[in-house]
């Protein structure tokens, strides 16, 4: 097992996979990057060398490795008062100006807050009105997000976040279980438009009422984050907002003046300024 | 007269501590050096879905203003960092937190594993260890990497812990420094604060 990898050889990782495959790693933050690429050198019993060689000579591995190196793990409902939040004031918000909009999931992972969301709407009534984009940089990932099927022994969790977010039903209500496996009902995921899409490098491909992008951009540099912040900024309608994790912030970003701090606790954000 | 021969070139101190660990922390807060010259980061096991109150419950007593960072934030000297919950918290090269949420590590997010790993690693022989009592192995590792850069560790004497576990793996794992009380482990900074007057 190999203990450590130093910033020279993660450069030379970053490097391969920028020229060969185009996928900017390269202002990842430093700490967790290493860890993915220890964890990836682990479960494929490769050391640097072998991985440099797969990446060079495998042009399929690279699915492989983008699932291994992004981290997929979140939950339903994760912070419930966040939901509440979007659920109380946001939306309704929203509804004062518009009776259609659009919700953008950036690095939607697995698809759990996606599937939130469209719980969320249908317990409002306006499941119809509203259009979800779910994208990620891992396409893998994305497949199992489209699929809404969960490991049933995670429902617990679930099911707990649910209930502290107060929704209407039981989360039971809108899956099945069979083989140990939660199906979500599948018209729940009817308005979500999922594509591939990459934060660091893809262009704005719409304009948006709400983007949710919560515990993502911890991953980036101050540098990278900077840069997103603006994409998300172009892709906002003006007075639309922007959600992000609780322990991230945007106060030290370029344009954070454009930005109103709407709930400080759960980390929503208004676009003031264009 | 200075049993622990320090000197004033560490830049930081990092404690880990779980179950048992919670009396230990508050008696340390309390009783250390308003103007303490090296920023304190803890990593402790918490409740996964209480985000509020333990910084409250913390701050009671203690000399110095304790803070949950925010991802990216800078590591200032006289605070008192705690790891926020679901969390891991990383140090980053640059001398500011990185948060994530990876996969729970020894069943535990934030894991002291991953804050003492990280300290260790930016910091190297510029950091204090401190490793308190606790129900399972997580911070042993941690405290081994801190030792391996060439950091001063520190465990709660095992006898005094509510439960021993997590000083046991350290010192199954790596040579610590000091073995102490929670007593002996406030003296111990009373002392280190002296070197920065």
């Amino acid at each position: 097992m190999v203990q450590d990898i130093d910033i020279a050889d993660l450069k030379r990782i970053t490097e391969l996979v920028y020229t060969k495959y185009g996928y900017d790693f390269r202002n990842y933050a430093m700490s967790s990057f290493k860890r993915r690429m220890l964890r990836i050198l682990e479960l494929k019993n490769l050391n640097v060398e072998s991985l440099l060689k797969k990446i060079n000579e495998q042009p399929a591995f690279i699915n492989e490795f983008l699932d291994e190196l992004t981290v997929n793990v979140t939950e339903m409902f994760r912070d419930p008062g966040f939901w509440r939040i979007i659920r109380d004031e946001i939306i309704p918000g929203i509804l004062l100006n518009h009776k259609q909009f659009k919700i953008w999931h950036a690095g939607c992972s697995s698809g759990e807050e996606v599937l939130s969301m469209a719980i969320l709407l249908k317990e409002m009534g306006i499941e119809s009105d509203v259009t979800l984009y779910a994208t990620d940089l891992d396409v893998n990932i994305l497949e199992k997000a489209k699929q809404g099927v969960y490991p049933a022994k995670n429902m617990e969790l679930n099911e707990k976040n649910y209930v502290r977010f107060e929704g209407k039903k039981s989360l039971k209500e809108y899956y099945r279980e069979e083989n140990g496996k939660a199906i979500f009902h599948r018209e729940l995921l009817q308005n979500v438009t999922f594509r591939k899409h990459d934060l660091v490098k893809g262009e704005i491909f719409n304009k948006f009422d709400l983007i949710l992008c919560r515990n993502v951009m911890i991953y980036f540099n101050q540098t990278l984050q900077n840069e997103v912040l603006k994409k998300f900024h172009e892709s906002l309608f003006k007075y639309g907002y922007l959600a992000i994790g609780s322990k991230e912030s945007l106060i030290w970003c370029d344009i954070a003046n454009r930005f109103l701090v709407v709930n400080n606790e759960e980390k929503v954000y208004k676009k003031i300024k264009d | 007269m200075d049993k622990y021969n320090l000197n004033n070139t560490y830049k930081a101190v990092v404690i880990g501590g779980s179950a048992g660990s919670f009396q230990g922390i508050v008696k340390i807060l309390a009783q250390l050096p308003k103007n303490f010259p090296l920023p304190i980061i803890m990593c402790l096991h918490r409740l996964k879905h209480v985000r509020n109150g333990f910084v409250e419950a913390l701050s009671l007593k203690s000399t110095l203003q304790v803070v949950e960072p925010f991802d990216k934030e800078s590591i200032k000297k006289g605070i008192v960092y705690l790891a926020p919950s679901n969390y891991h918290m990383s140090i980053e090269l640059g001398n500011h937190f990185a948060m994530s949420t990876e996969e729970m590590v020894n069943n535990s997010r934030p894991a002291i594993d991953i804050t003492l790993g990280t300290a260790g690693y930016v910091y190297r022989d510029k950091l204090i260890g401190i490793l308190l009592s606790g129900a399972n192995r997580d911070g042993g590792l941690g405290m081994k990497h801190i030792k391996d850069k060439g950091g001063l560790t520190i465990v709660q004497e095992p006898t005094e812990c509510m439960i021993d576990t997590m000083p046991k793996a350290a010192l199954a794992l790596t040579k610590i420094d000091h073995v102490l009380k929670i007593d002996q482990i406030v003296d111990f900074l009373k002392e280190l604060e002296k070197h920065y007057k």
